[in-house]
């Protein structure tokens, strides 16, 4: 589904990524875990097609096909989901608006009709019930005067909503509280499919506890320097970083 | 330039998306002003010898004035004697719309505004001013039933001779400024609206302008009188065909709502801005002002959009205890064009309120003014008002800029101002694309969230109509 391949990236001419692998099948969660600075943020953003970073080379696939040339918005046309660490504010522009455009211009780029309003409503009261969300949600300013735990959820309603095939999740849980965490861990098992893949980006295990991923891959100094099991997460938990670090000196 | 500078250079250069001009054939008048293209024109339109003088007079006062200069906007002055100050459609009398030049029906078509659709779908009655005589009126007969007068000005002076002698020039004087003279001498036509007491207007009442004759300067008279506990909401809308030379256009609005009555003036104003270079457009000199009684209150909403110079203050005079003034504007520029708006509001009686909320967008290499006066004066006791005044900068080229005007001659008063300037995020627009929309999709949405408190002022489909045509000012191909 997705493949990076021997990818290096640069902002302001410093080299962040180092020659990422990554291969994630449909189906699969993988968390991406790392210390501060060793290139998570910049990985999820390099993939949504940020244009602040230069690729020097490498290459990012989705289902075979090089996405490098396509405006993010392309790619979010292909399936490409990403949850924001700290999500924008947009002024005037209801959360209710914003899905419904976002909704439509993914279905017009696909070639389908706009989802009516009746059935666009259903779907968002629907996903608002798993995500235990009030329905006053729909009729506020996007992420303004939004709570950090509310904007998380809210990424994760979007998510929910436009139903990506790739799902980065960018430090979702950095700000939510223990109950927040556990409802948005809940609403992101129950869009787990063989039809998606997740990508979960965090510091820490705690996300881990409750969506189980399948692989592990500890991020350091731009580039992918272990793999394993759920059980790694575990080991990072108890261990910290240093051992990792010690290992590449 | 980074890319997004880019993008966003891009995007704002847009054409002019109504850039058309009907050809119908036309009586006019050749260029140049003196008394005697008055007279002529008072002629041609066979008004009494009072409605004659009136002009005269007004002529002689324009003569000894200058054109005011002030403003933050650069313009070569206009030729006054190089225009030509009439213009008239030759059909006339049209009672149905198959009467109607086919080539005009046209021009309303591809505006997505066609005569029939507004009458079958919206219940919209429409006064069209094209090349300054109206060539058909709709929806006179339920008016009519109401005792509500909707004309033009010319059919007005004929039919109701007493009601424009008494209000016309009453809230702008004749020599109020250097444009309203000019108007005074020279108008050819325009609306005319009465309604009577007690009475609501069951519908929107909406007049559609447009330019229409090359080098023919525009010069609208509205007079809209709503009476004592009587309610009406009037909507006024244009595009111009694309044009290579300036055109001036100095209308006049004229609004009196006497005790416990209620105006809402609404317009959406999308004349040719000059092309991507700064060539060309409309200059677009407004006198716009209506006067309160006793607890009536007046609301201006306007989005503009057009025009390459815009000079342009709806204002309100607060002269009634209790009465409400509103202002909500939004002015958007690109390319090389320039505005300078904004409002006044003049507190003279009692417990008088007033609201401004002003939302300024700029773009490309153009220039975008708020100038407001909010006056309490001293027999205003418990006066308020509140003003805000936001500005929104699209790439580096642009200027935003504010003149509020505060005289408060009574302590009793109470005032609020806010401003705000802001840009256009990066990170907004990445946010938007990474949920699957275009940059030119992000802006227009992103403005017209910016534009929500203005937009909700309007009547529903106004409101459509306007969120597009701020999208479309902001986009190149999308439309």
């Amino acid at each position: 589904m997705l493949e990076i391949v021997n990818l290096h990236a640069s902002i302001d001419d410093n080299v962040i990524l180092n020659g990422i692998n990554l291969k994630v099948n449909l189906g699969e969660v993988h968390a991406i875990m790392g210390p501060n600075g060793s290139g998570k943020s910049t990985l999820s953003n390099v993939i949504a097609g940020h244009d602040g970073y230069d690729i020097i080379s490498g290459d990012i696939l989705f289902d075979g096909e090089s996405v490098l040339d396509f405006p993010p918005e392309k790619r979010a046309h292909l399936g490409l989901f990403l949850s924001f660490q700290y999500p924008i504010e947009i002024p005037g522009v209801t959360v209710s608006n914003f899905i419904k455009t976002a909704l439509n211009e993914i279905r017009n780029a696909r070639g389908e009709e706009p989802l009516a309003a009746s059935p666009m409503l259903k779907m968002m009261r629907d996903k608002m019930k798993v995500l235990e969300m009030d329905k006053g949600f729909l009729s506020r300013s996007l992420n303004e005067g939004f709570s950090g735990g509310e904007k998380k959820r809210n990424e994760i309603f979007q998510m929910a909503m436009l139903e990506p095939k790739i799902a980065i999740l960018d430090e979702t849980d950095s700000g939510l509280d223990i109950d927040a965490l556990r409802i948005v861990a809940n609403g992101v098992n129950s869009l787990r499919s063989k039809e998606n893949t997740f990508i979960i980006i965090t510091h820490y295990q705690r996300l881990l506890d409750y969506i189980i991923p399948d692989f592990v891959h500890v991020l350091f100094n731009g580039r992918i320097v272990k793999s394993g099991g759920k059980e790694l997460a575990l080991e990072l938990e108890k261990r910290g970083y240093d051992w990792i670090k010690k290992e590449q000196e | 330039m980074s890319d997004n500078d880019k993008i966003i250079d891009e995007v704002t250069s847009s054409e002019y998306k109504y850039g058309f001009s009907t050809e119908i054939d036309a009586d006019t008048l050749p260029p140049g002003l003196d008394e005697d293209t008055i007279r002529l024109i008072s002629l041609k339109k066979n008004e009494p010898q009072w409605m004659t003088d009136w002009r005269l007079d007004a002529f002689q006062v324009w003569k000894k004035m200058d054109e005011p200069e002030w403003a933050n906007v650069h313009y070569k002055k206009p030729d006054f004697q190089a225009i030509s100050y009439y213009s008239a459609a030759k059909k006339r009398n049209i009672e149905s719309l198959d009467e109607v030049d086919p080539e005009l029906l046209k021009t309303f078509e591809k505006l997505g505004i066609s005569l029939d659709e507004q009458k079958r779908l919206s219940g919209v009655a429409m006064d069209i001013v094209v090349d300054s005589v109206s060539v058909s009126t709709t929806f006179k007969k339920t008016l009519k039933e109401k005792g509500i007068i909707f004309c033009s000005m010319s059919e007005a002076i004929q039919d109701y001779p007493e009601l424009v002698k008494k209000y016309i020039g009453t809230v702008i004087p004749k020599s109020d400024n250097f444009y309203a003279a000019l108007n005074s001498a020279v108008f050819t036509d325009g609306s005319f609206c009465y309604i009577p007491k007690g009475v609501r207007c069951p519908m929107e009442l909406s007049t559609y302008f447009r330019i229409n004759e090359a080098g023919t300067g525009q010069f609208e008279r509205t007079l809209l009188i709503a009476d004592q506990n009587s309610y009406v909401s009037y909507l006024e809308g244009c595009t111009a065909p694309q044009r290579d030379e300036n055109q001036l256009h100095a209308a006049v609005v004229e609004l009196v709502a006497l005790d416990n009555s209620e105006i809402k003036y609404s317009t959406v104003q999308n004349w040719f801005p000059g092309d991507s270079n700064g060539k060309g457009g409309i200059f677009n000199f407004v006198t716009k002002r209506g006067i309160c009684e006793t607890s009536a209150k007046i609301s201006w909403t306007q989005v503009e959009t057009g025009s390459a110079v815009t000079w342009k203050y709806p204002s309100c005079i607060l002269k009634g205890d209790n009465s409400i003034g509103e202002f909500y504007s939004v002015a958007l520029t690109n390319n090389f064009q320039q505005a300078d708006t904004g409002t006044k509001m003049l507190h003279l009686g009692r417990n008088t309120k007033s609201t401004i909320i002003s939302k300024g967008i700029s773009a490309g290499n153009s220039h975008n003014s708020y100038r407001g006066l909010v006056r309490m004066s001293p027999r205003a006791l418990n006066a308020r008002n509140f003003s805000q005044c936001d500005s929104l900068l699209m790439g580096d080229k642009c200027g935003a800029h504010t003149f509020p005007y505060i005289e408060v001659k009574n302590p009793t008063a109470k005032m609020e101002h806010e401003a705000t300037t802001s840009k256009i995020g990066e990170d907004q627009i990445f946010y938007c694309q990474q949920r699957g929309l275009s940059t030119e999709a992000a802006i227009a949405l992103i403005v017209n969230g910016y534009c929500k408190d203005v937009l909700n002022q309007l009547p529903m489909e106004f409101a459509v109509e306007a969120q597009k045509l701020l999208a479309i000012s902001l986009e190149g191909s999308v439309g």
